[in-house]
């Protein structure tokens, strides 16, 4: 709407010549598909041959005509794909035959992982706190150890992965997400670049006081219940080495970081921090400090190296710590092996299916119409004018 | 009045050559409405005029304003106010306004930055934009009020002032060809009798020049030093817009009396010159200054140029509330989510991990909670503020401007003749192209190019100068195979008709199809040379009459007089012909044009009129014997032309001394007045003429007399008694008298003059029609003129029911508006019953309407009816309308009818109805830039419309409305992603994508693509577009974008939107999505659903898309490689956070998040491409049939189904060649039919058949 005057401008500056000309035999040549009609091209072509061959003395008054380019004209050479039905049987076939191959792939992937899901948030506690739950977990004082057996249903190869899976816990919450500092994390030189992490920022909450290194809710918040394995009276070795991502070991959390000041306000949150332990090396914190997207989520706790057999039971001793029992949160201790696609997820392989499914029934529909029914292309009997005729 | 014999006047000074007093050519000027002398003073008429004392008007109550026209919008200081609140009147506007105000404070979930911007550039520009038109505005407004114009300055001196000085009562002095610098009292001219021409091309279109005449009283101020002297007071009407009346009276005092004794003149319109008005034929005038500025009346007629938004515009308005509804709907429950989770008494206890109440943050304060809710509802409105986008705004302009260069640089826009080629000179219209329905046309200069050709005769009943009539070429050559099965089936029919009788009856109405059947075997380049003589107004060609070649026909005396007529009744001058003063041809100059022509086709014939004295006409003839003399007629009489009259005589005394009389006038007319014993030849004129007439010719009839001496005596001097009387009576009792000597006459034939349209104005109009659009004609011109165009392009034919809507005679002269209104009602009801009558219906109807007739129709209680009966009717004229009231036509239509509108028009008086009209074209031709400026697109010639309106409005409407729907989708699509995430996130408001994701979606990642869609989208190619006008009517009908489609669309978006989000939330979260046991965090899922965003809304787009040039694909397949490469970029910043290395550690190594998006984009993206194939293969829609029948086709076009379904395609219409053609074959199939069905009856009645049929059976026993 505004360009009216541009557009004059242009016109008389005559700088955008989108498209180099061809000679005329390209023009003729051009794919089949091309929508223009060929003798519009030579006659256009013979006008920019006379404007080659007049010379200076009338460029003048030619300068005024539209230049000519396929692009101004509107007669680039183009690819018109008409949808026929060929084009929809096979389009709808090669969806299927993608498709299902890939669902079952997914879905086989997905069996063959084993996973045990065990929640101890309701039978870690005693029976005597089971009407004040809050009570319990928030008092110090309380023995929080608790002990569980748990039943490995399938063979499991190594690695097996360790996970605490919380549930109804907001880690996305705006004000929780946003408060913690990267800087901080990063380098020892930013300690003082609190501005975010409020109201964890600084010792005592107040602006002037020394920093909490690391600061923030998210760091505050740190989940502190802890998980020993037992199996045939044998401590089963969990590593918790390797289970962060590399770029936040090697470049997020900064080597020379060591926590300082945490967990030292009066209300204590979550878990605390070796002091003598730089933050690089804190897996446990570094995985916690990736923000889950969703409000039940699971996060890596760490790896067993060996394998457990089908019915073996193993035996957790588990510190049962993390207070989710205000928000009515669920705490369940995972055991997952893993394949290509990750962890167990039939709704994959399943989607996959049933998509490939859906395509190959419209396929085989339209096939059948193609064969009963077939509508010939280009039909004239649909044009407007013709149906009205008709009624 | 003077008159010829008056020779008072001519002896009282030496005429200097020029100085003809044309006047005296005219015998008396009738029906000169009286003036209304009784209404000056009352309220209404209290404008005094101090005439040649402008001093006076300095101070109050006769400070009048200034001279100074200003039309623009804006002055430096009011500028800036008034264009910003123009701009946010928009709704969108504000609401960006108020997203940019709250962006700067701590709620934005973006950069200020982000959101400021576009709006800067969106406002930004289109007050640029403003302001730019209004800085032409102000220098046109500056070359106007600067030209010069001599002003009297006292004792008789004239100086040299800018227009915009000039004061009331100033007296000034206009030479020939300039224009009036406002409106002016003529008090005299160069002529003697205070005579001189006006063009008013500027105020109302028509060409031919207008007579104005000063009171006797002030004709001796006719030199510069006299107007120390002059001293007078203008009594008149108050300003107003009304162009042809004018009341007022002058008071007159004789400078030697001593203002004794003022005597008191009447004034009317015929002393008044309007601004803009060009003097020509006539040296200077002087006139006193009236009114001024924006007093005058044609200002008055102006209006204030509207800023026009086309209609998929306005309804995209509509579009954008239903998604701010939508907005905050999502936003209210977005903050009433946050407010039910914040304001619990245990909230603060429970989720013990935010800490409320320590250092509260004002979205999450438990103590205020309706604060907190009503903050966290700003900052959805921002957050949400995806769904209205003001990236389309951007976009569209953008697109908008592409298309009109497009539109700019078509080679097939281009007009050689000129140079110039069809502008777009607002793009924001571009659109609307493709859905007019209704055309406002202009005459004068649109259609015609303003050029008179003399091409037809008939004389003595024989026709001269006929080549076959178009139309009837077509049909004939269109039946001929038609005629030919006719013969062999006649041939075959019982052998009773000979082959002889089967030609015999191929020539059935008169000879015409005869001439049309050689013609036809002559091949075309003979009809193309019939075409230019080379000589400007003659366009005939007969070898009958040319080159002297009558004078060995049988009847030369007839065809002399027959000249003769043509060479001396008229009122025209020759000027000498300064390029061709060899050639001896002489050049002329008269009223009319038409008058022009003939004595340039007497001319050629060998007649050429060489001179005029006040008393003689020369004429240079060619005797029988073939040799040129000189001849002297003496001019008797002048009877002159009137609209009532419609004739003219000449009474003449030739050299032998006889007395004749020549007439020329309207056939009707005429033929009443022929003798007895003239004619001989009125059956084969009346013939010809209305072949004439079906051409679109304007005919006259040319008739003469021999009067003896003894009567013209007896009649002059009853003539001259009639003169003298002073009086109303006096006009008609001269017409009385002129009716005795103007009857008895010889008809000696008849001649037919074309108004030359422009070049292919009739293939325009026919295309037009068939693309279902509707064409009026409004002109200023008279309605004879008006008719006949209408015939030449083919609006009208002549089997049509034409009602005229006017004023009947009575009803007028008693001016009262009851009357009028109740006269005008039953004329309109009238014709109303017939068009709905059940017989007729089908038939096709033509309007054509008078400007006094309109006047009263669209007064606002009868207006309706005026217009129910006019979209009825297939044509619509209206002549003598004036500018304002065309700009009223089309306001109405537009508002009756809803429907869109065009109007085209060249000069100054379409000003108003190209300002008023959905679309206006000016005419970039000979005349004023006025109408150019005042246009939305500019094209030299009508013939552009065509390709402008069929072509590239058709892209134009199918490319926005595209574009529109899927920006919509595009963003519903990201949008309500992100409010799904809300749900998952507690109310908080926390944002799934980083912020530089957001800020490239509109901005690089989905933007191209869809300017390339909006620029480059061809649904069929130009030929197509042209060859099935049909395809225009999805414009018309307005499918593309049609709520259907919009809600439609809308839905696509919330369902893909739905099925991104869930699909990525339940795959991705509940367990790792690596090998490695890693689960996703927030930028994980973000990433993952926003590469698949970005992915299923530019795959939309493919399929959406039917034309790919390598634009598409580049734009297409960069934008989603772009975001790789964005990702990669962005993720190896150091300092981005939690997107550092997110492609190349985390997702780009699982399998998971490639099978992800492929999973998700195909279920995206499969309900529309299953509502694609089922509406392609059950509901095709016109455009795609045609395109498989273009392209989908081994054989590429089946020609014949092709031809065939190109001629169905066109609406049925009853406008146009093509119609007339279909038309005509009808009617000749019809005689045909009849003719035949008459033989075999007669022949198997005659007496003959019977007997033989007798025998035979005779035989057989």
């Amino acid at each position: 709407m505004f360009f009216g005057y541009l557009l004059r401008l242009r016109r008389n500056l005559q700088l955008l010549v989108i498209e180099k000309l061809k000679p005329p035999a390209d023009l003729l040549n051009a794919s089949a598909v091309q929508s223009s009609a060929a003798d519009g091209l030579v006659v256009a072509d013979d006008a920019v041959m006379n404007e080659v061959t007049n010379g200076a003395s009338k460029s003048k008054r030619i300068s005024k005509k539209p230049q000519y380019s396929r692009f101004t004209q509107q007669e680039l050479p183009a690819w018109k794909p008409i949808l026929t039905p060929g084009w929809v049987i096979t389009s709808f076939l090669a969806i299927a035959f993608l498709f299902i191959p890939i669902g079952l792939v997914s879905l086989f992937a997905s069996e063959r992982v084993v996973e045990i899901v065990y929640r101890y948030d309701q039978d870690c506690v005693p029976e005597m706190y089971r009407g004040n739950v809050t009570a319990y977990i928030q008092n110090s004082l309380t023995n929080k150890t608790c002990i569980e057996n748990i039943t490995v249903p399938k063979r499991m190869d190594p690695p097996i992965y360790v996970y605490y899976l919380l549930d109804n816990f907001y880690q996305n919450h705006r004000r929780y997400v946003k408060s913690r500092s990267d800087k901080q994390l990063r380098s020892a030189a930013y300690e003082f670049s609190t501005k975010e992490c409020e109201p964890e920022a600084r010792l005592n909450k107040s602006r002037v006081s020394l920093p909490i290194v690391p600061c923030g809710l998210i760091a505050w918040s740190l989940f502190n219940d802890t998980y020993n394995l037992i199996m045939k009276e044998k401590v089963l070795d969990i590593n918790k080495k390797g289970i962060a991502w590399k770029s936040d070991t090697k470049v997020k959390f900064g080597s020379n970081v060591y926590p300082k000041n945490f967990q030292s306000n009066d209300l204590i949150g979550g878990g605390k921090l070796n002091e003598s332990i730089p933050l690089s090396e804190q897996e446990d914190l570094i995985v916690w400090m990736r923000t889950a997207a969703l409000p039940t989520f699971r996060k890596l706790y760490g790896k067993i190296n060996t394998s457990l057999e089908a019915h073996d039971t193993i035996t957790v001793v588990l510190e049962n710590n993390y207070n989710t029992y205000s928000f009515g949160g669920q705490k369940k201790l995972v055991l997952s092996t893993t394949s290509w696609i990750g962890g167990k997820n039939d709704f994959l392989g399943i989607a996959y299916l049933t998509v490939g499914g859906i395509c190959l029934f419209m396929a085989l529909n339209f096939i059948l119409l193609y064969v009963f029914k077939p509508r010939p292309l280009g039909d004239p009997s649909y044009l407007s004018w013709n149906r009205k005729t008709v009624n | 009045m003077a008159t010829q014999s008056s020779a008072n006047s001519q002896n009282k000074k030496k005429n200097n050559k020029g100085k003809v007093k044309w006047s005296n050519l005219y015998t008396f000027s009738c029906f000169r409405p009286p003036p209304r002398l009784a209404e000056v003073g009352q309220p209404g008429f209290i404008r005094v005029v101090f005439c040649n004392d402008p001093g006076k008007h300095r101070t109050k109550p006769y400070k009048y304003c200034s001279n100074d026209v200003t039309t623009t919008k804006y002055n430096v200081i009011t500028f800036l106010p008034k264009s910003l609140f123009e701009q946010f009147r928009r709704v969108a506007n504000l609401y960006f306004l108020l997203v940019a105000v709250l962006s700067v404070t701590s709620l934005a979930p973006f950069s200020p930055l982000s959101l400021i911007a576009p709006l800067v550039f969106v406002v930004g520009i289109s007050m640029l934009k403003e302001g730019v038109e209004d800085w032409h505005r102000f220098i046109q407004d500056l070359e106007v009020n600067s030209r010069k114009v001599k002003v009297h300055i006292g004792d008789g001196k004239f100086v040299d002032r800018p227009w915009k000085v000039l004061r009331v009562g100033d007296v000034v002095k206009v030479n020939k060809n300039d224009y009036f610098p406002c409106d002016l009292l003529l008090l005299s001219s160069s002529y003697e009798d205070g005579v001189c021409y006006v063009e008013t091309m500027n105020l109302d279109g028509e060409t031919n020049l207008k007579i104005k005449r000063c009171l006797e009283c002030t004709l001796r101020f006719d030199e510069d030093i006299k107007f120390s002297k002059l001293k007078a007071v203008v009594k008149c009407e108050d300003p107003n817009s009304s162009l042809y009346t004018f009341v007022g009276n002058l008071e007159f005092g004789d400078e030697d009396e001593l203002n004794s004794s003022y005597s008191l003149f009447p004034l009317s319109n015929s002393q008044f010159l309007l601004r803009d008005s060009k003097l020509r034929n006539t040296d200077y005038v002087y006139g006193v200054v009236v009114f001024t500025g924006r007093d005058t009346k044609v200002v008055r007629n102006s209006m204030k140029s509207p800023s026009k938004r086309s209609r998929i515009e306005r309804k995209m308005d509509y579009v954008i509330y239903v998604l701010f509804f939508m907005l905050l709907l999502i936003s209210l429950i977005a903050s009433v989510g946050s407010v039910q989770y914040t304001d619990q008494e245990q909230t603060v206890e429970q989720w013990w991990y935010l800490q409320l109440m320590y250092d509260t943050d004002a979205s999450f304060d438990p103590r205020k909670p309706f604060v907190s809710g009503f903050l966290q509802f700003l900052r959805a409105l921002i957050l949400y503020g995806y769904l209205i986008p003001i990236s389309l705004y951007v976009s569209i302009e953008v697109v908008k401007f592409l298309q009109a260069m497009l539109i700019n640089n078509d080679q097939q826009l281009f007009d050689e003749m000129s140079g110039k080629s069809v502008e777009a000179r607002t793009s924001n219209l571009n659109e609307e192209l493709g859905q007019v329905e209704m055309i406002l046309t202009d005459k004068t200069g649109t259609l015609t190019c303003n050029q008179m050709e003399f091409r037809k005769c008939s004389i003595e009943g024989i026709s001269y100068g006929g080549d076959v009539n178009e139309i009837v070429r077509a049909a004939s050559q269109r039946m001929n195979i038609d005629i030919e099965s006719y013969r062999f089936n006649l041939d075959g029919d019982e052998s009773v008709s000979t082959p002889r009788d089967s030609v015999e009856m191929v020539e059935i109405s008169s000879d015409q199809i005869n001439e049309s059947k050689n013609s036809i075997l002559d091949g075309e380049h003979d009809v193309k040379n019939l075409g230019a003589t080379g000589i400007k107004g003659f366009n005939f060609r007969d070898k009958r009459l040319m080159n002297k070649m009558w004078v060995h026909g049988s009847n030369v005396w007839d065809m002399m007089m027959f000249f003769r007529v043509m060479a001396l009744c008229h009122t025209g001058i020759p000027v000498e012909n300064e390029e061709q003063s060899g050639s001896h041809k002489l050049k002329y100059e008269a009223e009319s044009p038409e008058e022009v022509t003939f004595l340039i086709a007497a001319q050629e014939f060998g007649f050429q009129f060489c001179r005029r004295t006040q008393s003689s006409m020369f004429v240079k003839e060619i005797d029988p014997s073939a040799s040129e003399v000189e001849r002297e007629y003496k001019l008797l009489n002048l009877l002159e032309f009137s609209s009532s009259r419609k004739r003219m005589s000449v009474i003449i005394r030739d050299e032998f001394g006889q007395i004749f009389l020549f007439c020329k006038g309207a056939d009707n007319i005429i033929f009443d007045r022929l003798g007895d014993g003239g004619r001989t030849y009125q059956h084969a004129t009346t013939l010809h003429l209305a072949n004439y007439a079906e051409d679109g010719l304007r005919t006259m009839v040319f008739a003469y007399k021999k009067i003896k001496d003894s009567e013209y005596e007896e009649w002059s001097s009853s003539f001259s008694k009639a003169k003298a009387i002073i009086g109303p009576e006096r006009e008609e009792l001269l017409e009385n008298v002129s009716e005795n000597i103007e009857k008895d006459l010889v008809l000696l034939g008849a001649v037919a003059v074309d108004d030359k349209l422009q070049d292919g104005v009739t293939e325009c109009i026919d295309k037009l029609a068939q693309a279902g659009l509707r064409i009026w004609l409004l002109t200023g011109d008279k309605k004879e003129t008006a008719v006949n165009i209408g015939f030449a392009c083919s609006l009208l034919r002549h089997d049509m029911h034409m009602f005229h809507l006017s004023l009947s005679r009575d009803v007028e002269s008693k001016n009262q508006l009851k009357a009028m209104k109740d006269d005008i009602l039953n004329q309109i009801k009238a014709s109303y019953q017939v068009t709905t009558n059940e017989n007729t219906k089908e038939d096709p109807f033509a309007l054509v309407v008078d400007g006094k007739a309109l006047e009263i129709a669209l007064t606002n209680d009868i207006k309706d009816d005026f217009l129910q009966l006019a979209v009825n009717c297939a044509s619509v004229i209206c002549c003598r309308v004036s500018p304002k009231q065309k700009a009223l036509i089309t306001r109405l239509v537009k508002k009756y009818t809803g429907k869109m509108t065009l109007a085209i028009g060249d000069g100054a008086n379409d000003v108003g109805m190209i300002q008023e009209a959905d679309i206006g074209i000016g005419i970039s031709g000979m005349e004023g830039m006025q109408a150019v400026m005042a246009s939305d697109f500019s094209m030299p010639q009508f013939r552009f419309l065509e390709r402008l309106l069929i072509v590239h409005g058709h892209w134009c409407y199918k490319r926005i409305s595209k574009m529109i729907l899927y920006f919509v989708y595009k963003n519903i699509v990201f949008g309500l992603t992100l409010f799904y995430y809300e749900l998952y996130s507690r109310f908080s408001g926390d944002v799934l994508y980083d912020g530089w994701y957001m800020v490239m979606f509109n901005l690089f990642l989905t933007s191209l693509p869809v300017i390339s869609l909006g620029v480059l989208e061809q649904d069929v190619s130009s030929d197509i577009c042209l060859q099935f006008p049909a395809l225009y009517q999805q414009g018309q009908k307005g499918i593309f974008f049609s709520w259907k489609q919009i809600i439609g669309w809308m839905g696509n978006g919330i369902l893909t939107s739905l099925v991104i989000s869930i699909l990525n939330v339940y795959i991705l979260s509940p367990s790792a999505f690596r090998k490695g046991g890693q689960v996703v965090d927030i930028a994980h899922l973000g990433v993952t659903t926003y590469t698949t965003i970005v992915w299923t809304v530019n795959c939309q787009i493919v399929l959406i898309i039917t034309h790919f040039t390598w634009i598409q694909h580049i734009f297409i397949w960069g934008s989603i490689f772009s975001w790789y490469i964005f990702l990669l970029f962005y993720g190896a910043l150091p300092y981005s956070k939690r997107e550092y290395k997110l492609l190349v550690e985390a997702v780009g190594p699982a399998p998971m998040y490639w099978i992800v998006v492929l999973l998700v984009v195909v279920i995206s993206l499969l309900p529309y491409f299953i509502y694609m194939v089922i509406q392609r293969s059950f509901y095709p829609m016109d455009d795609l049939v045609i395109q498989e029948m273009k392209h989908g086709r081994k054989v590429v076009v089946d020609d014949e189904m092709w031809l065939r379904e190109k001629k169905s395609s066109r609406k049925a219409t009853h406008i146009g060649v093509s119609a007339r053609v279909d038309a005509k074959i009808l009617y000749l199939k019809d005689q045909l039919h009849k003719k035949r069905m008459f033989i075999i009856k007669s022949t198997t009645n005659s007496p003959i058949r019977r007997s033989i049929t007798i025998n035979t059976l005779e035989n057989r026993d």
